[in-house]
């Protein structure tokens, strides 16, 4: 009790300089905009619940912005980090992933969100599912319904985009305009050479289940391939599919499906199914190209689309050579989830650009044309999966849509915790060790608690 | 000659200890400069072709890498070079003037606090950075000094590292009896120091500059906590910025023509700043 | 006149505080504030998870008797050494060796700029990029080891990232690349502070340049010497980014390339100043004692 008094006396102190600084310094920083208007709404915050005039985007890329700019209504650009909309003033805090440095500066703004001048006020960030929890799970997150966004407005969005920003409570908390279901995308000429058909009918039940997966990487290898590029790709595939959290009771735990990752990757690696490396390297990626001899990759549209070298000659994306099957299990891999931040003063400004941006059908299956998205509204989606002119030029004129509709709507997501980023990158590097022969597995798992509890000194195993 | 390589260093004629020296002198630079043509190579590569590993041989792209990544793109590198180049060079310049400064002191007079203040700063100079980093951003918030560039140029006036140099200089070449002839004459102690000392500095001076340039242009870790204005921001923030883009936008070209082109104003400044190290003796003044 | 005098030197001493001014004001504004906070901090248990924080509760000794009982400790503090050996030896053996033939008249060795010039460069490359063009040419693909295979030294690809003394060797190897050209310049300033008549003097007296190198370049340049041990040291024991990067922040295999710092780090990713701050105290009284150790071994061997 002490403590909280003793905070707020420090917070009217920091306040009250902070008015003070504001007074005295209009020759010093005149040049800054933001400083006359802090001045005028610091009258404006007084009188009552009005429209704040800044509204303070926090996200880590131009992803969102770019969105913004092409589909919101209304929105104009004034320069790389400034907007308007209507009379209110957009304003982009851009800060990289790199080193954490996103979140650390999220973090610092949150944790003065109360103190914070109304215009400098946190009014909406960006998460991403990895880490979605540790904001969703906060009371610095407004809830959706309180920003008048209710359940039907949501009704066309899948399921799982809603499990990854929903709080131990079942209060919603977040929206996304995209859904990123993955796929297995294997190589037609390899699937001709091994399995004598490149037909996704014919390939899917090769790589049904796991039992199936590592039979048919058998007869992979006796002809060359490796079945994925590396252990690393199917991580996804498991970590998405798990029936326990990775934390329980403060402890971590370590999910049945997850186990059983690390013995499958295990006996693959020892078979010389796959290799071990990090995903995005040079070794990981050769398998873009024929001669890399690399069956599948596991991975959503994007993946397909920007990332497999299609605009290379020699590539077995520019030929046109890859093919969309289901694979083992559905997964879901990457995504951007929009949140507001608790006291902010836009609430109705941000509830205008969620419903606009992640329920709108129109402008979503905009987002679908213009930006090759694929957008979280199953009408806008299931429509574009009907459509025969639309093909993947990658996957040889396939249209994966409906497969990757299929996956979207099987995907669940409800064992997520705070603790996933962290359990999900050291998991994975400390296995790699045991992969290579370097450790045994118990210690590999010992390295894997330990990296844990140095990242979350709360937990415990 | 051949032969004689084979001999004891001491009696080696002086033709094989040439040759000698010139053959781990080219392997030395070859080492040194591969490292400039693999990013240039890959600056010139385009994103698929990066993903294939690498080549030696050059590709067509770079001028469209400088185009859509850096001139052209949505983040203000141009804008973010002038800001490297302002935060680097007046780190620099403080860093070095500051630096001389307090070795002056502490090699110069004589008084009470000198033994204290010497080893005081040594030992100083033994904190690792990292975790007074923290403290420095909390301080930086107090003092409303987020989005200046006052946090990132400052600090730079009390340099340990840079001080213990200077003063490790002074001892081998600023001999007293100059100062104390500078006395005689009639010269301030200010303006002995900027006339006399500072000139007489001037390798160490240099040297301490590019040194303090460099890992000001290259650091990363506080501006990127402290920046977050895009117009404010230097090019290792911008760099990462590049890295961490969406898929629709992500292109390791562009990010290699980044960084070949932040690159290239260090170069600059290093061979402006190198002619007073390498040109040969430049020392005047009394030898002790 | 004597007093006088004595008068005079106490006029012209308190100059040595003026100049001394700007230093202390900067520091104790900038660096010793959040210093004392890191020292106060180390003995509060003080983290965050995730956005809760926890503490700060006064604990006592508790985090350094913790960071003691597990026991890694002395692990990072043993890697960090080895991989700071394997690149220095290297780096000052062939800096003392490129400066002393830089300085020896006798070779009139030319392109000296152009030799001068280049060693510094690779320090110029951000630590980050540098990493990127080094896993280009070590991964299992790359040019490395297809020149490998060609000349047959090796059957299969060798994975360099997955084995102890590689990882060492090639932190040790980036650390040795981007380094030995500062230290070289280092030295080389202070080669250039030394009077050449010494070096004629002793040509005349019919010194070969290995006696000239010992009798007279290395004593001469002691202090530049000992500034670069020191630094060195520390730069060594605070070594970060290179094996950070690298090795993607694990230190791995088996966190057998994880250094002090890098402990550290994995710290400050919950904010524990806690911890944090007691690991920094005790590198802190670590750098101290080794860097005494240095001190008093040079300045001895000195006198």
């Amino acid at each position: 009790m002490k403590k909280r008094a003793l905070s707020l006396i420090l917070a009217t102190a920091m306040v009250a300089g902070s008015l003070v600084a504001c007074g005295g310094s209009t020759g010093a920083a005149s040049s800054e905009p933001a400083a006359e208007a802090e001045a005028e709404t610091e009258a404006e915050a007084e009188t009552g619940a009005e429209e704040g005039s800044v509204l303070n985007v926090y996200c880590w890329n131009e992803e969102f912005k770019t969105r913004v700019k092409d589909h919101y209504p209304g929105y104009e650009e004034v320069d790389a980090t400034h907007g308007k909309i209507g009379d209110i003033e957009v304003v982009w805090n851009i800060t990289p992933n790199e080193n954490n440095a996103y979140q650390n500066n999220l973090d610092e703004a949150l944790l003065k969100q109360d103190e914070a001048a109304a215009n400098d006020k946190v009014d909406l960030f960006l998460i991403e599912a990895d880490y979605a929890l540790k904001y969703v799970g906060s009371d610095y997150t407004m809830p959706i319904a309180d920003l008048g966004i209710t359940e039907e407005d949501l009704a066309n969005q899948y399921s799982y985009t809603k499990d990854v920003v929903t709080d131990s409570n079942g209060v919603l908390k977040g929206v996304s305009w995209q859904g990123c279901p993955g796929v297995m995308i294997y190589n037609r000429e390899a699937a001709k050479e091994v399995f004598g058909s490149d037909a996704p009918e014919d390939i899917q039940p090769k790589f049904a289940d796991w039992d199936a997966f590592v039979a048919s990487a058998k007869e992979l290898k006796d002809k060359g391939y490796q079945v994925v590029s590396s252990v690393n790709d199917t991580y996804r595939v498991y970590s998405n599919n798990v029936t326990s959290p990775w934390v329980v009771d403060g402890k971590i735990n370590i999910d049945a499906n997850i186990d059983k990752w690390v013995d499958d990757s295990k006996a693959l690696v020892d078979a010389g199914y796959a290799g071990t490396h990090d995903l995005w390297g040079d070794d990981w990626s050769k398998g873009f190209y024929p001669e890399g001899k690399v069956f599948a990759y596991f991975g959503p549209a994007w993946l397909i689309d920007f990332c497999m070298a299609a605009d290379t000659e020699g590539s077995i994306a520019n030929a046109g050579g890859w093919a969309a099957t289901e694979g083992p299990q559905g997964f879901n891999w990457g995504g951007t989830w929009i949140c507001a931040a608790a006291g902010t003063d836009n609430a109705a400004e941000i509830a205008d650009i969620m419903r606009q941006l992640t329920c709108n059908v129109d402008i979503m299956t905009d987002i679908v044309k213009d930006d090759n998205d694929f957008v979280n509204n199953k009408p806008a989606m299931e429509a574009m999966a009907q459509d025969e002119t639309y093909g993947d030029a990658v996957l040889g004129g396939q249209n994966a849509l409906p497969m990757f509709c299929a996956g979207a709507d099987k995907i669940v997501m409800d064992q997520i915790t705070i603790y996933d980023q962290g359990c999900n990158e050291e998991f994975q590097k400390a296995m790699k060790g045991y992969f290579e022969g370097t450790t045994d597995k118990e210690s590999a798992i010992n390295a894997f608690y330990k990296a844990v509890v140095e990242k979350y000194p709360d937990l415990t195993y | 000659m051949e032969k004689n390589t084979n001999k004891k260093a001491k009696g080696l004629p002086i033709g094989a200890r040439r040759a000698i020296a010139y053959a781990v002198l080219i392997l030395v630079s070859l080492l040194c400069l591969i490292w400039f043509y693999i990013l240039f190579i890959n600056a010139t590569r385009s994103k698929g072709e990066l993903t294939r590993g690498f080549t030696p041989i050059p590709s067509t792209h770079l001028i469209q890498n400088l185009k859509n990544g850096v001139f052209h793109g949505t983040l203000p590198f141009v804008r973010g070079m002038l800001n490297s180049l302002f935060v680097a060079g007046c780190s620099a310049v403080l860093c070095t003037y500051f630096s001389t400064m307090t070795a002056y002191a502490i090699h110069v007079y004589n008084f009470r606090f000198k033994k204290f203040m010497s080893t005081f700063i040594l030992a100083v100079m033994m904190i690792p950075t990292q975790v007074t980093a923290l403290g420095f951003l909390q301080l930086v918030g107090k003092m409303k000094l987020e989005d200046n560039f006052i946090p990132l140029i400052v600090p730079a006036v009390a340099a340990p590292v840079t001080y213990f140099y200077m003063k490790q200089y002074m001892e081998s070449t600023l001999p007293l009896s100059l100062i104390e002839a500078a006395r005689i004459d009639g010269s301030g102690e200010f303006r002995t120091f900027n006339t006399i000392t500072l000139p007489l500095m001037k390798p160490a001076i240099a040297v301490q500059a590019i040194f303090t340039f460099v890992s000001s242009w290259n650091n990363y870790f506080i501006p990127a906590l402290v920046l977050h204005k895009d117009k404010m921001k230097t090019l290792p923030i911008l760099i990462a910025q590049l890295r961490s883009a969406d898929f629709l936008k992500f292109n390791m070209g562009h990010v290699y023509a980044a960084i070949a082109f932040s690159i290239f104003p260090v170069i600059v400044v290093y061979l402006i700043l190198s002619k007073y190290i390498v040109g040969g003796t430049t020392l005047g003044g009394v030898k002790g | 006149m004597d007093k006088a005098k004595s008068k005079k030197v106490v006029s012209y001493n308190k100059w040595g505080y003026i100049f001394l001014i700007p230093f202390v004001v900067v520091y104790c504004v900038f660096q010793l504030v959040p210093l004392a906070s890191t020292f106060y901090n180390s003995l509060f248990e003080n983290y965050r998870s995730g956005l809760t924080q926890v503490g700060p509760n006064f604990v006592g000794f508790q985090n350094y008797v913790k960071l003691f009982t597990n026991g890694d400790l002395l692990i990072y503090a043993k890697n960090t050494m080895i991989m700071w050996i394997l690149g220095f030896v290297p780096q000052i053996l062939v800096s003392l060796l490129l400066g002393a033939w830089f300085s020896d008249p006798s070779l009139r060795l030319k392109y000296q700029r152009f030799f001068k010039t280049v060693i510094y460069l690779p320090n110029l490359i951000m630590a980050s990029a540098f990493a990127m063009l080094f896993f280009t040419l070590f991964s299992e693909s790359g040019p490395i080891n297809s020149i490998l295979l060609n000349l047959g030294i090796i059957s299969a690809p060798y994975k360099f990232m997955s084995h102890v003394w590689s990882v060492r060797g090639l932190v040790a190897l980036m650390n040795f690349i981007m380094w030995f050209g500062n230290t070289t310049i280092l030295l080389m300033a202070g080669m250039m502070g030394i009077d050449p008549s010494l070096y004629e003097a002793a040509q005349v007296d019919g010194a070969t340049a290995t006696q000239i190198f010992f009798q007279i370049t290395l004593p001469l340049l002691r202090p530049i010497l000992l500034y670069v041990m020191i630094t060195s040291l520390i730069g060594g024991l605070q070594m970060f980014d290179v094996p950070q990067i690298l090795t993607n922040g694990t230190g791995d295999p088996v966190r057998s390339s994880m250094t002090l710092i890098m402990y550290l780090n994995k710290h400050l990713y919950s904010k524990n100043y806690g911890l944090g701050g007691a690991l920094s105290v005790l590198l802190f009284i670590i750098t101290g004692i080794l860097s005494l150790i240095v001190f008093r071994i040079n300045t001895r061997t000195s006198k």
